[in-house]
Protein backbone atom coordinates (compact mmCIF):
# COMPACT_ATOMS: atom_id res chain seq x y z
CA UNK A 1 0.00 0.00 0.00
CA UNK A 2 1.50 3.51 -1.13
CA UNK A 3 0.74 6.63 0.93
CA UNK A 4 -1.98 8.71 -0.76
CA UNK A 5 -1.54 12.21 1.20
CA UNK A 6 1.11 13.14 4.01
CA UNK A 7 0.76 15.83 5.77
CA UNK A 8 3.92 17.42 8.48
CA UNK A 9 4.34 20.01 10.66
CA UNK A 10 1.34 22.22 9.10
CA UNK A 11 0.44 25.46 10.57
CA UNK A 12 -2.29 27.83 8.93
CA UNK A 13 -3.42 31.12 8.95
CA UNK A 14 -6.12 33.10 9.01
CA UNK A 15 -6.56 37.12 8.59
CA UNK A 16 -9.14 38.10 10.55
CA UNK A 17 -10.16 41.69 11.40
CA UNK A 18 -10.87 42.13 14.53
CA UNK A 19 -14.23 44.06 15.82
CA UNK A 20 -12.75 47.87 16.85
CA UNK A 21 -9.30 47.47 15.59
CA UNK A 22 -9.31 48.43 11.36
CA UNK A 23 -5.87 46.42 10.95
CA UNK A 24 -6.21 42.76 9.92
CA UNK A 25 -4.36 40.18 12.35
CA UNK A 26 -2.90 37.07 11.34
CA UNK A 27 -4.66 34.31 13.37
CA UNK A 28 -3.43 30.67 13.69
CA UNK A 29 -6.11 27.79 13.44
CA UNK A 30 -4.12 24.71 12.65
CA UNK A 31 -1.54 23.27 15.00
CA UNK A 32 1.52 21.24 14.01
CA UNK A 33 -0.32 19.10 12.18
CA UNK A 34 1.22 15.59 11.36
CA UNK A 35 -0.37 12.82 9.42
CA UNK A 36 -0.38 10.20 6.59
CA UNK A 37 -3.22 8.45 4.61
CA UNK A 38 -2.43 5.30 3.23
CA UNK A 39 -4.28 4.56 -0.57
CA UNK A 40 -7.75 3.22 0.08
CA UNK A 41 -8.48 3.88 3.55
CA UNK A 42 -11.10 5.75 5.28
CA UNK A 43 -9.87 8.16 7.83
CA UNK A 44 -11.82 9.58 9.92
CA UNK A 45 -11.29 13.71 11.57
CA UNK A 46 -13.68 14.64 14.74
CA UNK A 47 -14.00 17.53 16.64
CA UNK A 48 -16.39 20.06 17.89
CA UNK A 49 -17.29 22.75 15.37
CA UNK A 50 -14.58 25.54 14.96
CA UNK A 51 -11.70 23.22 15.73
CA UNK A 52 -9.98 23.62 12.31
CA UNK A 53 -11.72 20.64 10.64
CA UNK A 54 -12.86 21.90 7.40
CA UNK A 55 -9.90 24.48 7.43
CA UNK A 56 -7.54 21.19 7.41
CA UNK A 57 -9.73 20.35 4.51
CA UNK A 58 -9.80 23.30 2.65
CA UNK A 59 -5.57 23.67 3.35
CA UNK A 60 -4.86 20.54 1.59
CA UNK A 61 -7.05 21.46 -1.34
CA UNK A 62 -4.82 24.63 -1.30
CA UNK A 63 -8.02 27.08 -0.83
CA UNK A 64 -6.07 28.50 2.34
CA UNK A 65 -3.03 30.43 1.05
CA UNK A 66 -1.39 31.22 4.31
CA UNK A 67 0.24 28.14 5.41
CA UNK A 68 3.50 26.35 6.42
CA UNK A 69 4.49 22.96 6.24
CA UNK A 70 4.19 20.04 3.88
CA UNK A 71 1.74 18.50 2.41
CA UNK A 72 1.86 15.97 -0.04
CA UNK A 73 -0.85 14.35 -2.20
CA UNK A 74 0.13 11.41 -4.78
CA UNK A 75 -3.46 12.79 -6.35
CA UNK A 76 -3.67 15.74 -9.14
CA UNK A 77 -6.78 16.30 -8.69
CA UNK A 78 -8.30 16.00 -4.95
CA UNK A 79 -11.98 16.41 -4.66
CA UNK A 80 -14.27 17.40 -1.80
CA UNK A 81 -17.96 17.10 -0.94
CA UNK A 82 -19.27 19.95 1.36
CA UNK A 83 -21.63 19.51 4.01
CA UNK A 84 -24.77 21.50 3.12
CA UNK A 85 -25.98 20.19 -0.45
CA UNK A 86 -28.11 23.54 -1.09
CA UNK A 87 -25.32 25.60 -1.05
CA UNK A 88 -22.83 23.37 -3.11
CA UNK A 89 -24.62 23.29 -6.41
CA UNK A 90 -24.87 25.79 -8.55
CA UNK A 91 -28.81 26.80 -8.57
CA UNK A 92 -28.75 28.61 -12.28
CA UNK A 93 -26.97 25.27 -14.00
CA UNK A 94 -28.29 22.19 -15.03
CA UNK A 95 -26.85 18.77 -12.91
CA UNK A 96 -25.68 17.92 -16.25
CA UNK A 97 -23.46 20.79 -17.15
CA UNK A 98 -22.16 20.99 -13.25
CA UNK A 99 -21.01 17.31 -13.72
CA UNK A 100 -19.08 17.97 -16.66
CA UNK A 101 -17.68 20.97 -15.40
CA UNK A 102 -14.36 19.23 -14.28
CA UNK A 103 -13.85 16.92 -17.84
CA UNK A 104 -14.44 20.33 -19.96
CA UNK A 105 -11.86 22.41 -17.63
CA UNK A 106 -9.27 19.95 -16.67
CA UNK A 107 -9.81 16.70 -19.46
CA UNK A 108 -11.23 19.08 -22.04
CA UNK A 109 -13.10 16.22 -23.23
CA UNK A 110 -15.77 17.16 -26.45
CA UNK A 111 -19.36 17.48 -25.75
CA UNK A 112 -20.46 14.06 -26.40
CA UNK A 113 -17.98 12.23 -24.43
CA UNK A 114 -18.54 14.74 -21.84
CA UNK A 115 -22.50 13.43 -21.49
CA UNK A 116 -21.79 10.09 -21.71
CA UNK A 117 -19.81 10.64 -18.73
CA UNK A 118 -22.05 12.21 -16.58
CA UNK A 119 -25.26 9.46 -17.27
CA UNK A 120 -23.50 7.02 -16.31
CA UNK A 121 -21.69 8.83 -13.16
CA UNK A 122 -25.69 9.50 -12.80
CA UNK A 123 -26.50 5.69 -12.89
CA UNK A 124 -23.80 4.61 -10.50
CA UNK A 125 -24.95 7.17 -7.79
CA UNK A 126 -28.90 6.02 -8.18
CA UNK A 127 -30.34 8.81 -9.97
CA UNK A 128 -31.75 8.32 -13.51
CA UNK A 129 -30.63 9.80 -16.68
CA UNK A 130 -33.30 12.56 -16.78
CA UNK A 131 -31.70 14.39 -13.98
CA UNK A 132 -29.07 15.39 -16.17
CA UNK A 133 -31.51 18.39 -17.46
CA UNK A 134 -32.93 18.94 -14.35
CA UNK A 135 -31.86 21.80 -12.00
CA UNK A 136 -30.71 21.50 -8.35
CA UNK A 137 -33.80 23.08 -7.10
CA UNK A 138 -36.31 20.50 -8.80
CA UNK A 139 -33.98 17.76 -6.12
CA UNK A 140 -34.52 16.38 -2.65
CA UNK A 141 -31.73 17.05 0.23
CA UNK A 142 -30.60 13.20 -0.34
CA UNK A 143 -30.49 13.69 -4.48
CA UNK A 144 -28.39 16.62 -4.36
CA UNK A 145 -25.99 14.96 -2.31
CA UNK A 146 -25.88 12.21 -4.64
CA UNK A 147 -25.38 14.90 -6.86
CA UNK A 148 -22.30 16.66 -4.87
CA UNK A 149 -20.83 12.99 -4.61
CA UNK A 150 -20.93 12.59 -8.37
CA UNK A 151 -19.63 15.69 -9.21
CA UNK A 152 -16.39 15.15 -7.17
CA UNK A 153 -16.25 11.53 -8.97
CA UNK A 154 -16.14 12.68 -12.32
CA UNK A 155 -12.19 12.77 -12.14
CA UNK A 156 -12.11 9.55 -10.77
CA UNK A 157 -9.57 11.20 -7.73
CA UNK A 158 -8.10 9.48 -5.86
CA UNK A 159 -8.43 11.32 -2.67
CA UNK A 160 -11.84 12.77 -1.45
CA UNK A 161 -12.47 14.82 0.95
CA UNK A 162 -15.87 14.17 2.71
CA UNK A 163 -16.82 17.73 4.97
CA UNK A 164 -19.42 16.58 7.14
CA UNK A 165 -21.64 15.03 3.86
CA UNK A 166 -24.41 13.68 5.44
CA UNK A 167 -24.95 16.02 8.58
CA UNK A 168 -27.30 18.29 6.85
CA UNK A 169 -29.81 15.08 5.68
CA UNK A 170 -32.30 13.25 7.53
CA UNK A 171 -31.65 10.74 9.57
CA UNK A 172 -33.12 7.59 6.65
CA UNK A 173 -30.92 9.52 3.85
CA UNK A 174 -28.27 9.89 5.76
CA UNK A 175 -27.97 5.69 6.04
CA UNK A 176 -28.41 5.61 2.08
CA UNK A 177 -26.08 8.68 1.40
CA UNK A 178 -23.18 6.34 3.47
CA UNK A 179 -23.95 3.41 2.37
CA UNK A 180 -23.88 4.84 -1.45
CA UNK A 181 -20.04 6.43 -0.28
CA UNK A 182 -19.12 3.27 0.86
CA UNK A 183 -20.18 1.34 -2.29
CA UNK A 184 -18.40 4.06 -4.37
CA UNK A 185 -15.17 3.89 -2.48
CA UNK A 186 -14.98 -0.06 -2.76
CA UNK A 187 -15.57 -0.21 -6.55
CA UNK A 188 -13.13 3.05 -7.26
CA UNK A 189 -11.08 2.52 -4.71
CA UNK A 190 -11.30 5.17 -3.07
CA UNK A 191 -9.60 7.26 -0.33
CA UNK A 192 -11.69 9.36 2.18
CA UNK A 193 -10.75 11.66 4.41
CA UNK A 194 -14.11 11.79 6.66
CA UNK A 195 -14.68 14.87 8.37
CA UNK A 196 -17.50 14.47 10.93
CA UNK A 197 -18.64 15.29 14.36
CA UNK A 198 -20.82 12.18 14.77
CA UNK A 199 -18.76 9.84 16.79
CA UNK A 200 -21.09 6.41 15.76
CA UNK A 201 -20.88 6.84 11.97
CA UNK A 202 -16.89 7.22 12.16
CA UNK A 203 -16.77 4.22 14.23
CA UNK A 204 -18.69 2.49 11.55
CA UNK A 205 -17.26 3.68 8.60
CA UNK A 206 -13.27 4.60 9.54
CA UNK A 207 -10.23 2.23 9.65
CA UNK A 208 -8.42 5.53 11.36
CA UNK A 209 -9.30 8.26 13.42
CA UNK A 210 -7.73 11.39 14.53
CA UNK A 211 -9.06 13.73 17.21
CA UNK A 212 -8.71 17.30 16.96
CA UNK A 213 -9.22 20.12 19.65
CA UNK A 214 -8.47 23.78 18.95
CA UNK A 215 -6.16 23.43 15.80
CA UNK A 216 -4.15 20.61 16.98
CA UNK A 217 -4.61 16.62 16.63
CA UNK A 218 -4.83 15.38 20.61
CA UNK A 219 -4.87 11.84 19.44
CA UNK A 220 -4.72 9.39 16.43
CA UNK A 221 -4.48 5.94 15.65
CA UNK A 222 -7.09 2.70 14.53
CA UNK A 223 -10.62 3.45 14.89
CA UNK A 224 -10.80 0.27 17.36
CA UNK A 225 -7.92 1.73 19.46
CA UNK A 226 -8.87 4.89 19.77
CA UNK A 227 -12.15 3.91 20.79
CA UNK A 228 -12.06 1.51 23.38
CA UNK A 229 -8.71 2.61 24.56
CA UNK A 230 -8.70 6.48 24.48
CA UNK A 231 -5.45 8.08 26.04
CA UNK A 232 -5.97 11.52 25.76
CA UNK A 233 -8.44 13.17 27.94
CA UNK A 234 -10.61 15.36 25.36
CA UNK A 235 -11.28 11.94 23.29
CA UNK A 236 -12.52 9.92 26.52
CA UNK A 237 -14.84 13.21 27.34
CA UNK A 238 -16.15 13.21 23.89
CA UNK A 239 -16.87 9.71 23.70
CA UNK A 240 -18.76 9.65 26.92
CA UNK A 241 -20.69 12.42 25.90
CA UNK A 242 -21.66 10.29 23.23
CA UNK A 243 -22.74 7.26 25.33
CA UNK A 244 -19.98 5.34 23.82
CA UNK A 245 -17.07 4.98 26.52
CA UNK A 246 -18.43 3.47 29.74
CA UNK A 247 -17.16 5.77 32.22
CA UNK A 248 -15.44 4.49 35.13
CA UNK A 249 -14.63 7.46 37.31
CA UNK A 250 -17.68 9.27 38.82
CA UNK A 251 -17.65 12.90 37.77
CA UNK B 1 -49.64 28.13 -5.11
CA UNK B 2 -47.80 31.23 -6.90
CA UNK B 3 -49.31 34.49 -6.40
CA UNK B 4 -49.75 36.77 -9.73
CA UNK B 5 -47.20 39.13 -10.00
CA UNK B 6 -49.00 41.94 -11.05
CA UNK B 7 -46.15 44.57 -11.10
CA UNK B 8 -44.61 42.22 -13.71
CA UNK B 9 -47.88 41.85 -15.33
CA UNK B 10 -48.68 45.30 -15.67
CA UNK B 11 -45.02 46.81 -16.27
CA UNK B 12 -44.52 44.45 -19.00
CA UNK B 13 -47.94 45.35 -20.93
CA UNK B 14 -47.08 48.93 -20.34
CA UNK B 15 -43.81 48.49 -21.61
CA UNK B 16 -44.68 46.78 -24.32
CA UNK B 17 -47.22 49.55 -26.15
CA UNK B 18 -44.43 51.62 -25.32
CA UNK B 19 -42.08 49.86 -27.11
CA UNK B 20 -44.39 48.84 -30.11
CA UNK B 21 -45.16 52.84 -30.33
CA UNK B 22 -41.08 53.55 -30.17
CA UNK B 23 -40.58 51.05 -32.77
CA UNK B 24 -43.35 52.48 -34.83
CA UNK B 25 -42.39 55.62 -34.85
CA UNK B 26 -38.71 54.66 -36.49
CA UNK B 27 -40.69 54.34 -39.45
CA UNK B 28 -43.94 55.81 -39.52
CA UNK B 29 -45.91 58.57 -38.11
CA UNK B 30 -48.98 60.05 -39.01
CA UNK B 31 -47.38 63.36 -39.79
CA UNK B 32 -43.73 64.30 -41.13
CA UNK B 33 -42.20 65.44 -37.46
CA UNK B 34 -40.52 68.02 -38.86
CA UNK B 35 -43.16 69.81 -41.29
CA UNK B 36 -43.95 72.84 -39.82
CA UNK B 37 -48.02 74.21 -40.41
CA UNK B 38 -48.44 78.11 -39.29
CA UNK B 39 -52.62 77.44 -39.79
CA UNK B 40 -52.26 74.91 -36.94
CA UNK B 41 -50.12 76.73 -34.57
CA UNK B 42 -50.93 75.43 -31.25
CA UNK B 43 -54.12 73.88 -32.12
CA UNK B 44 -55.43 71.81 -29.51
CA UNK B 45 -56.17 68.07 -29.49
CA UNK B 46 -58.60 67.34 -32.52
CA UNK B 47 -59.30 63.70 -34.20
CA UNK B 48 -56.49 64.87 -36.59
CA UNK B 49 -53.73 66.06 -34.48
CA UNK B 50 -54.59 63.57 -31.23
CA UNK B 51 -51.98 65.48 -29.12
CA UNK B 52 -52.33 68.72 -30.90
CA UNK B 53 -49.55 70.79 -32.49
CA UNK B 54 -47.01 72.46 -31.48
CA UNK B 55 -45.53 76.16 -31.16
CA UNK B 56 -45.07 75.81 -34.95
CA UNK B 57 -47.84 73.46 -35.79
CA UNK B 58 -45.99 70.21 -36.00
CA UNK B 59 -47.80 67.39 -35.04
CA UNK B 60 -47.60 66.72 -31.56
CA UNK B 61 -48.11 62.69 -31.83
CA UNK B 62 -45.62 62.63 -34.66
CA UNK B 63 -43.30 64.63 -32.93
CA UNK B 64 -43.65 61.94 -29.39
CA UNK B 65 -43.20 58.97 -31.51
CA UNK B 66 -40.00 60.01 -32.79
CA UNK B 67 -38.89 61.12 -29.28
CA UNK B 68 -39.33 58.59 -28.00
CA UNK B 69 -37.26 57.03 -30.08
CA UNK B 70 -34.37 59.05 -29.60
CA UNK B 71 -35.23 58.81 -26.20
CA UNK B 72 -34.99 55.68 -25.77
CA UNK B 73 -31.58 54.93 -28.04
CA UNK B 74 -29.95 57.70 -25.67
CA UNK B 75 -31.43 55.53 -22.77
CA UNK B 76 -30.27 52.40 -23.92
CA UNK B 77 -27.06 53.04 -24.91
CA UNK B 78 -26.35 54.74 -21.64
CA UNK B 79 -27.38 51.41 -19.37
CA UNK B 80 -25.36 49.15 -21.72
CA UNK B 81 -22.36 51.36 -21.22
CA UNK B 82 -23.16 51.26 -17.98
CA UNK B 83 -23.57 47.75 -17.54
CA UNK B 84 -20.59 46.59 -19.37
CA UNK B 85 -18.32 48.16 -17.80
CA UNK B 86 -19.85 48.54 -14.53
CA UNK B 87 -20.25 44.20 -14.70
CA UNK B 88 -16.70 43.93 -16.10
CA UNK B 89 -15.45 46.53 -12.94
CA UNK B 90 -17.60 44.71 -10.01
CA UNK B 91 -16.97 41.24 -11.02
CA UNK B 92 -13.16 42.10 -11.03
CA UNK B 93 -13.11 44.09 -7.70
CA UNK B 94 -15.83 42.38 -5.75
CA UNK B 95 -14.33 38.83 -6.82
CA UNK B 96 -10.60 39.27 -6.31
CA UNK B 97 -10.78 41.97 -3.55
CA UNK B 98 -7.68 42.76 -2.43
CA UNK B 99 -5.45 45.91 -3.81
CA UNK B 100 -7.32 46.24 -7.03
CA UNK B 101 -10.58 46.32 -5.25
CA UNK B 102 -9.49 49.33 -2.93
CA UNK B 103 -7.77 51.12 -5.34
CA UNK B 104 -10.85 51.12 -8.33
CA UNK B 105 -13.71 51.67 -5.56
CA UNK B 106 -12.10 54.48 -4.33
CA UNK B 107 -12.50 55.68 -8.07
CA UNK B 108 -15.69 55.00 -8.16
CA UNK B 109 -16.27 56.74 -5.14
CA UNK B 110 -14.93 59.72 -6.05
CA UNK B 111 -17.23 59.40 -9.38
CA UNK B 112 -19.84 58.46 -7.28
CA UNK B 113 -19.59 61.53 -5.06
CA UNK B 114 -20.76 64.22 -7.99
CA UNK B 115 -24.13 63.92 -9.21
CA UNK B 116 -24.41 61.86 -12.40
CA UNK B 117 -26.69 64.85 -14.26
CA UNK B 118 -23.70 67.33 -13.21
CA UNK B 119 -20.91 64.51 -14.54
CA UNK B 120 -22.31 64.52 -17.58
CA UNK B 121 -22.78 68.28 -17.58
CA UNK B 122 -18.84 68.43 -17.41
CA UNK B 123 -18.10 65.74 -20.15
CA UNK B 124 -21.00 67.72 -22.66
CA UNK B 125 -19.39 70.82 -22.11
CA UNK B 126 -15.80 69.47 -22.58
CA UNK B 127 -16.77 67.57 -25.92
CA UNK B 128 -19.70 68.87 -27.04
CA UNK B 129 -23.30 68.35 -26.99
CA UNK B 130 -25.32 65.95 -29.23
CA UNK B 131 -27.21 62.42 -28.98
CA UNK B 132 -23.97 60.58 -29.21
CA UNK B 133 -21.95 62.35 -26.51
CA UNK B 134 -24.62 62.21 -24.54
CA UNK B 135 -24.88 58.56 -24.25
CA UNK B 136 -21.28 58.28 -23.45
CA UNK B 137 -21.23 61.13 -20.93
CA UNK B 138 -24.41 59.31 -19.39
CA UNK B 139 -22.81 56.01 -19.81
CA UNK B 140 -19.92 56.67 -17.84
CA UNK B 141 -21.65 58.83 -15.09
CA UNK B 142 -24.06 55.71 -14.72
CA UNK B 143 -21.00 53.04 -14.28
CA UNK B 144 -20.64 53.33 -10.56
CA UNK B 145 -23.75 52.26 -9.66
CA UNK B 146 -23.42 49.53 -11.66
CA UNK B 147 -20.34 48.44 -10.33
CA UNK B 148 -21.40 48.94 -6.44
CA UNK B 149 -24.43 46.78 -6.75
CA UNK B 150 -22.49 44.13 -8.92
CA UNK B 151 -19.24 44.13 -6.61
CA UNK B 152 -21.39 43.89 -3.42
CA UNK B 153 -22.96 40.99 -5.15
CA UNK B 154 -19.64 38.96 -6.18
CA UNK B 155 -18.51 39.88 -2.66
CA UNK B 156 -21.57 37.97 -1.48
CA UNK B 157 -20.59 35.08 -3.78
CA UNK B 158 -17.47 34.59 -4.10
CA UNK B 159 -17.44 32.73 -0.92
CA UNK B 160 -20.11 30.41 -1.45
CA UNK B 161 -19.48 26.58 -1.78
CA UNK B 162 -20.67 25.82 -5.48
CA UNK B 163 -17.77 28.72 -6.34
CA UNK B 164 -15.11 26.00 -3.96
CA UNK B 165 -16.76 23.11 -5.80
CA UNK B 166 -16.20 25.20 -9.29
CA UNK B 167 -12.42 25.67 -8.68
CA UNK B 168 -12.02 22.28 -7.55
CA UNK B 169 -13.51 21.57 -10.98
CA UNK B 170 -10.74 23.51 -12.85
CA UNK B 171 -12.75 26.36 -13.98
CA UNK B 172 -10.33 29.04 -14.47
CA UNK B 173 -11.44 32.27 -12.37
CA UNK B 174 -12.65 34.07 -15.50
CA UNK B 175 -15.11 31.24 -16.02
CA UNK B 176 -16.14 31.30 -12.47
CA UNK B 177 -16.82 34.78 -12.94
CA UNK B 178 -19.15 34.76 -15.73
CA UNK B 179 -20.16 31.55 -16.42
CA UNK B 180 -20.66 30.34 -12.88
CA UNK B 181 -21.59 33.83 -11.05
CA UNK B 182 -23.23 35.94 -13.36
CA UNK B 183 -26.18 34.05 -14.06
CA UNK B 184 -27.18 33.71 -10.44
CA UNK B 185 -26.98 37.48 -9.89
CA UNK B 186 -28.48 38.11 -12.91
CA UNK B 187 -32.02 38.81 -11.59
CA UNK B 188 -30.58 41.85 -9.60
CA UNK B 189 -28.41 43.28 -12.46
CA UNK B 190 -31.90 42.96 -14.39
CA UNK B 191 -33.39 45.04 -12.21
CA UNK B 192 -30.88 47.52 -11.47
CA UNK B 193 -30.99 47.80 -15.95
CA UNK B 194 -34.38 48.72 -15.29
CA UNK B 195 -33.47 51.66 -12.82
CA UNK B 196 -30.61 52.05 -14.60
CA UNK B 197 -33.10 52.92 -17.83
CA UNK B 198 -35.26 55.16 -16.21
CA UNK B 199 -32.58 57.31 -14.59
CA UNK B 200 -31.00 57.58 -18.05
CA UNK B 201 -34.50 58.81 -19.75
CA UNK B 202 -35.01 61.39 -16.59
CA UNK B 203 -31.01 62.54 -17.02
CA UNK B 204 -31.54 62.89 -20.77
CA UNK B 205 -34.88 64.69 -19.99
CA UNK B 206 -32.96 66.70 -17.78
CA UNK B 207 -29.55 67.52 -19.97
CA UNK B 208 -31.97 68.38 -22.54
CA UNK B 209 -33.93 70.75 -20.54
CA UNK B 210 -30.44 72.78 -19.36
CA UNK B 211 -30.19 73.14 -23.84
CA UNK B 212 -26.85 70.46 -23.59
CA UNK B 213 -28.37 67.58 -24.20
CA UNK B 214 -30.31 66.08 -27.76
CA UNK B 215 -29.57 68.91 -30.55
CA UNK B 216 -32.94 69.95 -32.85
CA UNK B 217 -33.63 68.81 -35.47
CA UNK B 218 -33.47 65.62 -33.05
CA UNK B 219 -37.06 65.17 -31.34
CA UNK B 220 -36.56 64.20 -27.33
CA UNK B 221 -38.71 64.10 -25.08
CA UNK B 222 -36.81 66.36 -22.86
CA UNK B 223 -36.17 68.59 -25.62
CA UNK B 224 -39.85 68.94 -26.54
CA UNK B 225 -40.77 69.18 -22.56
CA UNK B 226 -38.81 72.18 -22.48
CA UNK B 227 -40.18 74.12 -25.15
CA UNK B 228 -43.43 73.37 -23.77
CA UNK B 229 -42.34 74.95 -20.69
CA UNK B 230 -43.04 78.37 -22.03
CA UNK B 231 -46.69 77.20 -23.70
CA UNK B 232 -47.59 75.93 -20.11
CA UNK B 233 -50.91 77.89 -20.17
CA UNK B 234 -52.00 78.54 -23.71
CA UNK B 235 -51.33 74.82 -24.92
CA UNK B 236 -51.55 72.76 -21.70
CA UNK B 237 -51.52 69.42 -24.16
CA UNK B 238 -48.65 69.96 -25.41
CA UNK B 239 -46.11 69.52 -21.69
CA UNK B 240 -49.33 66.81 -20.58
CA UNK B 241 -48.85 64.30 -23.73
CA UNK B 242 -45.02 64.59 -24.02
CA UNK B 243 -44.72 64.45 -20.12
CA UNK B 244 -47.45 62.10 -19.86
CA UNK B 245 -45.30 59.68 -22.47
CA UNK B 246 -42.10 59.59 -20.65
CA UNK B 247 -43.97 59.03 -17.34
CA UNK B 248 -45.31 55.90 -19.25
CA UNK B 249 -42.32 54.93 -20.36
CA UNK B 250 -40.59 55.24 -16.63
CA UNK B 251 -43.86 53.75 -15.43
CA UNK B 252 -43.45 50.35 -17.20
CA UNK B 253 -39.75 49.82 -16.74
CA UNK B 254 -40.46 51.20 -12.63
CA UNK B 255 -43.12 48.43 -12.23
CA UNK B 256 -41.39 45.72 -14.24
CA UNK B 257 -37.99 46.00 -11.83
CA UNK B 258 -40.28 45.81 -9.19
CA UNK B 259 -42.22 43.06 -10.30
CA UNK B 260 -38.64 41.12 -11.22
CA UNK B 261 -37.09 41.36 -7.28
CA UNK B 262 -40.10 40.29 -5.92
CA UNK B 263 -39.82 36.78 -8.82
CA UNK B 264 -36.04 36.83 -7.62
CA UNK B 265 -36.25 37.07 -4.00
CA UNK B 266 -38.60 33.51 -4.41
CA UNK B 267 -36.13 31.77 -6.58
CA UNK B 268 -32.59 32.61 -5.93
CA UNK B 269 -33.00 33.23 -1.83
CA UNK B 270 -30.11 32.06 0.15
Amino acid sequence: MSVILEVSGLNAFYKVRQPGKGKKQRRQVLYDISFQMEEGEILGLVGESGCGKSTLARTILSMVPDYQGKIECADEHPQMIFQDPYGSLNPSMKIGTILQEPLRNILKLPLEERQIRAAEMLKKVGLEEKYAAHYPSQLSGGQRQRVCIAASLMLHPGLLIADEPVSALDVTIQAQVLRLLLELKREMGLSILFISHDLRVVYQLCDHVMIMKDGRIVEQGETDEVYFSPRHEYTRRLLSAAGILETNEED
Amino acid sequence: MKKRNYNLLLGGAITGIMMLLTLMGFFYTPFDPEKMDAANKLSGISLTHIMGCDNFGRDIFSRVLKGCGTTFTVACGTVLIGTVFGTLIGAFTGYFGGIVDEVLMRIMDALFAFPSLLLALVFVSLFGSGKYHVIIALGIAFVPSFSRIVRGEYMRCRDLDYVKSARLSGASHLRIMFVHILPNIFTVLLSSIMIGFNNAVLAEAGLTYLGIGVKPPDASLGEMLSSAQTYLFSAPWYALCTGGTMILMILGFSLMSEGLKKNGGGRYAS
